[in-house]
């Protein structure tokens, strides 16, 4: 496909294209695609209707008429089970639309299913998934990162153009990257949390996957703005980030971040970043080097908090309303206990009991506390960066894309996945994933990252890279 | 013996009375069918988030000023995590470290006339838990979910109170106050205001504090005194036998009037309270503070010290026509119906609210504010009696018949022809009759046995069905008896 999305829409609209085409395509895809795992629940009937309800009135439809999509499946859906990729919610049914699901309808948009993810968005190689590791279209013996693994391997594999996800501390883009797709996680507040099943409520931010910084912009606009059903979310404008998309990088100075390229890096991912900066500098980026020592502390702080609200939001999971519930209980303590036992995967379990210890009475000061200050000074950190440039870049990733089982009895070396990425969400800010060539055949990804709601401004300079470069053309074997 | 103190201080839930709850939108109504009042948020479907109700927030403002205390420009929403099958979230939403009131003061009267100072510690916005019926179904607890969610202030006093009677004169003020602020209905049974109690003694009052016990989920001002007064004498009873306090959570038996342990401290939960991230910090602008204070109420304490001062009303009648928003009132627009506060007839207005008006409520288990007697036609009645038309003793009939639906005083006087008889000529008869029926008394009198005197004016009044104007009356007697 080589137009973007919304010319696509516009083709529907003017009724050269039919939305059911579009959705019978994409399921066919889906179908071809299945060795992926990458979807937990394909929904044939509602996006043919949805797509015949477009077809009936195109005219009528909006900016996304008719463009096939999946979500991962941390959104809730109206009718349409929504997992968390836990058994603990294997058969929950929402009543009502998160508003990104209700946004993206309304602009015309198919929904085709849910895409896996790790479980309640915990992890960062979709391994955790009750129904199993999703794979990497590139290298199907590969991860395809997480936590939003099931969004971006359908979206690299062509089943859809675009997907949503969500971003606690790189779960959009780590898996953007280490599927060759872009991926763009909003500033925080930027995107309505309502309906969006909660991890780190304090981090979480959905976001959207695609093939483009085009495509993103078009899927960005339609979900951005303020929602009164979520009180973070922000009342400022929503900038034309289509409009943005042409302003290129001329003039912009580019911060690369020390830390970003640091010990664990691989030298392959961070020489290749180096080769995708250069092609902005091309353009008319300035490069400057720069340095936040405080991000050496994201991960530790993301990994007292992150945790902490885990272990409150995943409370409500206890068996008496909805969702699973272990069998004849003996009292109420044996319900509570064999439900979270029985529902939730190792790495909840995990992240709860950490989240739980770091509350403690005794330890609330030392851990949480503590963990506060320092998201406080990264933020700092990032603000007197931002003083002096207008865009933060290193690699999305410390390497390219793992094999399936290799970090999963290593749970500290798997939270190093996320190095690069979990700093950017304590400090609330926007960040985008960008394609910037392969190592051993595997995709790299680009990180830039703005001030807050400067989303406008990662999408130029993802447009930018995008015109001096084809890796975001490239597409994996046997998905062409 | 040492003299033992008792140190108590109190927790009050004040349920606000609010329309809809304080983050999800559903409505508040008392008593509807279960859970038929239960939004997303209340239910705590995944993905769901609270919104603050803005009107619940004014209400604690209101709070907060009224008792004088320190309203937090910023404040802060909480978690407070535990496991409960009626706590659908798994943890309720409180304020903690930043609640949004702090300090404050309340005057409570004891019985005995006497003024204590209750300082308060602070009052938090925070969310109802829903119920757990454990008697509907057999083998079976079931949930209601109707409550959860329904704004709560927690007022948190300092143990500043010392004896049983102080901790229930503490709670009836702080309850008058709230619902004069019209912020909470005030009803007791509905759960709509309840109170823990912390209790522990002292040997003296330079000693350092004794182990507390909390006593839980007291509903009624009876409660509070009877089970503190229980507390207090068990603990003495404890110590006195050389054995400790222990930390606890203890229930108030109200058919035994005792309390008893119900959990101890190893058993108490460690709640995890930490900053709710789903909701960033209250914060109040200084001119919406301003409109709260601009529009709060003369309060209770203030108007009970004017009508004493401006009224001259006594100690006992100030509190009686302040004590609560809809009497005050009562009494507010009966002497503005009379032509303003006068001292003279603000006692009378007083006594009719005291006497024959309380006692037909009581009768008729009616508020003050859907009296059939209203303030106008109390003020009528007032009127008739202050010319002279009536006597008080007439007055109270009339009363009666207004409140029966006959009309206003001066129609029931006409149509009941009860007017006074004023009239020298008729009113000597009816004496020279009595006279003339009764001369023994008449000779005691004319003796000197001047006593007998109001014996014959109850004789007349019967005669006259109390009709007999008593100037009039006195002066006949005296002249035919003299």
């Amino acid at each position: 496909m080589s137009i973007d999305i919304a010319a696509l829409a516009a083709r529907v609209r003017d009724g050269t294209v039919r939305a059911r085409d579009l959705a019978e395509e994409a399921l066919a895809r889906a179908e071809a695609a299945r060795s992926l795992n990458a979807l937990v629940t394909l929904d044939a009937d509602g996006a043919r209707g949805a797509a015949d309800a477009i077809d009936a009135a195109p005219a009528r439809a909006g900016a996304l008429a008719g463009i096939p999509l999946v979500h991962k499946d941390l959104f809730s859906t109206r009718g349409l089970r929504t997992t968390a990729s836990s058994r603990m919610l294997a058969d929950y049914v929402p009543p009502f639309d998160a508003t990104v699901v209700e946004r993206l309808a309304a602009a015309g948009a198919v929904t085709i299913g849910k895409a896996s993810l790790d479980e309640f968005a915990m992890g960062s190689s979709n391994e955790t998934a009750d129904t199993g590791p999703v794979r990497n279209p590139w290298d199907p013996t590969c991860v395809p990162g997480g936590s939003s693994g099931g969004s971006a391997a359908l979206v690299a594999a062509g089943v859809v153009p675009v997907a949503t996800g969500t971003d606690t501390g790189g779960s959009v883009r780590q898996p953007a990257a280490f599927c060759g797709i872009t991926g763009l996680k909003p500033t925080y507040g930027r995107v309505s949390r309502f309906g969006m099943i909660a991890f780190a409520s304090s981090l979480d931010q959905a976001g959207v996957l695609a093939r483009s910084a085009a495509d993103c912009a078009h899927a960005l606009a339609a979900i951005a703005g303020h929602d009164p059903r979520d009180p973070t979310s922000h009342p400022c404008p929503v900038d034309d980030y289509v409009a943005a998309l042409g302003d290129g990088v001329a003039g912009r100075r580019i911060g690369v971040v020390r830390e970003w390229f640091g010990d664990g890096v691989d030298p392959a991912v961070a020489a290749q970043v180096r080769v995708a900066l250069e092609r902005l500098e091309a353009a008319g980026a300035k490069l400057i080097d720069v340095a936040l020592p405080t991000l050496d502390h994201a991960i530790p702080a993301y990994y007292v908090i992150a945790p902490a609200e885990a272990s409150s939001n995943l409370a409500r999971y206890d068996g008496v309303r909805y969702g699973h519930r272990a069998a004849d209980p003996a009292d109420l303590a044996d319900l509570y206990t064999r439900t979270r036992a029985e529902g939730f995967g190792a790495e909840v379990k995990r992240r709860i009991l950490l989240g739980t210890f770091v509350l403690s009475s005794g330890y609330y000061d030392a851990y949480y506390r503590q963990a506060q200050r320092v998201r406080r000074l990264i933020a700092d950190d990032f603000a007197r960066a931002f003083a002096d440039v207008d865009l933060l870049a290193g690699p999305t990733a410390p390497t390219v894309a793992f094999r399936i089982g290799e970090k999963t009895s290593d749970p500290l070396a798997m939270y190093a996945a996320d190095v690069n990425t979990v700093a950017v969400n304590l400090a609330g800010l926007p960040a985008i994933s960008v394609p910037a060539g392969f190592v051993d055949g595997l995709p790299v990804g680009l990180q830039l990252a703005a001030p807050a709601f400067a989303e406008g401004r990662l999408l130029a300079a993802a447009a930018a890279l995008e015109q001096r470069s084809d890796w975001h053309r490239a597409r994996p074997e046997g998905f062409r | 013996m040492s003299a033992w103190q008792a140190v108590i201080g109190l927790e009050l839930h004040v349920q606000l009375a609010t329309r809809r709850k304080l983050f999800s939108g559903a409505a508040t109504a008392y008593g509807a069918e279960p859970n038929a009042q239960v939004g997303l948020v209340d239910a705590a479907l995944p993905g769901t988030l609270p919104v603050p109700n803005a009107e619940a927030v004014r209400m604690a403002v209101r709070f907060g000023l009224a008792v004088g205390g320190r309203v937090a420009r910023r404040s802060e929403f909480a978690r407070k995590n535990y496991f409960y099958p009626d706590l659908p979230k798994g943890y309720q939403i409180s304020q903690y470290e930043h609640p949004i009131v702090a300090g404050g003061e309340v005057r409570a009267r004891l019985d005995d006339g006497r003024d204590v100072r209750v300082a308060l510690v602070r009052a938090h916005l925070e969310e109802d838990a829903g119920k757990s019926l454990h008697d509907a179904f057999h083998g079976a607890t079931a949930i209601d979910l109707n409550r959860a969610g329904t704004p709560l202030i927690e007022v948190v006093t300092t143990p500043c109170l010392h004896s049983a009677a102080e901790a229930a004169a503490a709670m009836r003020a702080i309850h008058r106050l709230v619902t004069w602020l019209g912020i909470c209905d005030g009803n007791l049974q509905e759960g709509s205001f309840r109170c823990d109690a912390n209790v522990s003694v002292r040997p003296g009052p330079d000693a350092p504090l004794g182990t507390r016990c909390e006593i839980k989920n007291l509903n009624s001002f009876r409660f509070v005194e009877k089970a503190v007064e229980y507390e207090i004498e068990r603990q003495i009873r404890e110590l006195e036998a050389g054995r400790p306090i222990r930390q606890e959570t203890r229930l108030y038996d109200e058919t035994r009037h005792q309390t008893r342990a119900l959990r101890g401290k190893e058993e108490a939960h460690d709640y995890r309270y930490f900053p709710d991230p789903d909701l960033p910090p209250l914060v109040l602008a200084e001119a919406e503070i301003d409109a709260i204070a601009a529009a709060l109420p003369e309060l209770p304490d203030a108007r009970r010290d004017r009508y004493q001062r401006e009224l001259g009303l006594s100690d006992y009648d100030a509190d009686l026509v302040t004590a609560d928003r809809s009497t005050s009132e009562y009494f507010e627009a009966t002497l503005a119906a009379l032509g303003g506060p006068e001292p003279k007839r603000a006692k009378t207005v007083a006594n009719w609210i005291a006497g024959e008006l309380a006692a037909a409520l009581n009768a008729a288990q009616r508020p003050i504010a859907e009296s059939p007697v209203g303030p106008e036609a109390l003020a009528g009645l007032i009127r008739e009696i202050e010319a002279g038309r009536i006597s008080q003793k007439v007055g109270k009939d009339v009363f009666a018949a207004i409140w029966a639906g006959e009309g206003d005083a001066a129609t029931i006087i006409a149509a009941r022809g009860l007017s006074v008889i004023r009239d020298d000529a008729a009113l000597a008869a009816q004496v020279d009759a009595i006279l003339a029926a009764n001369p023994k008394p008449v000779a005691q009198y004319r003796a000197g046995d001047t006593r007998v005197l109001g014996w014959f004016v109850g004789q007349v009044m019967r005669a006259t069905r109390g009709q007999a104007d008593p100037a009039t009356l006195d002066r006949l007697l005296r002249e035919r008896l003299g």
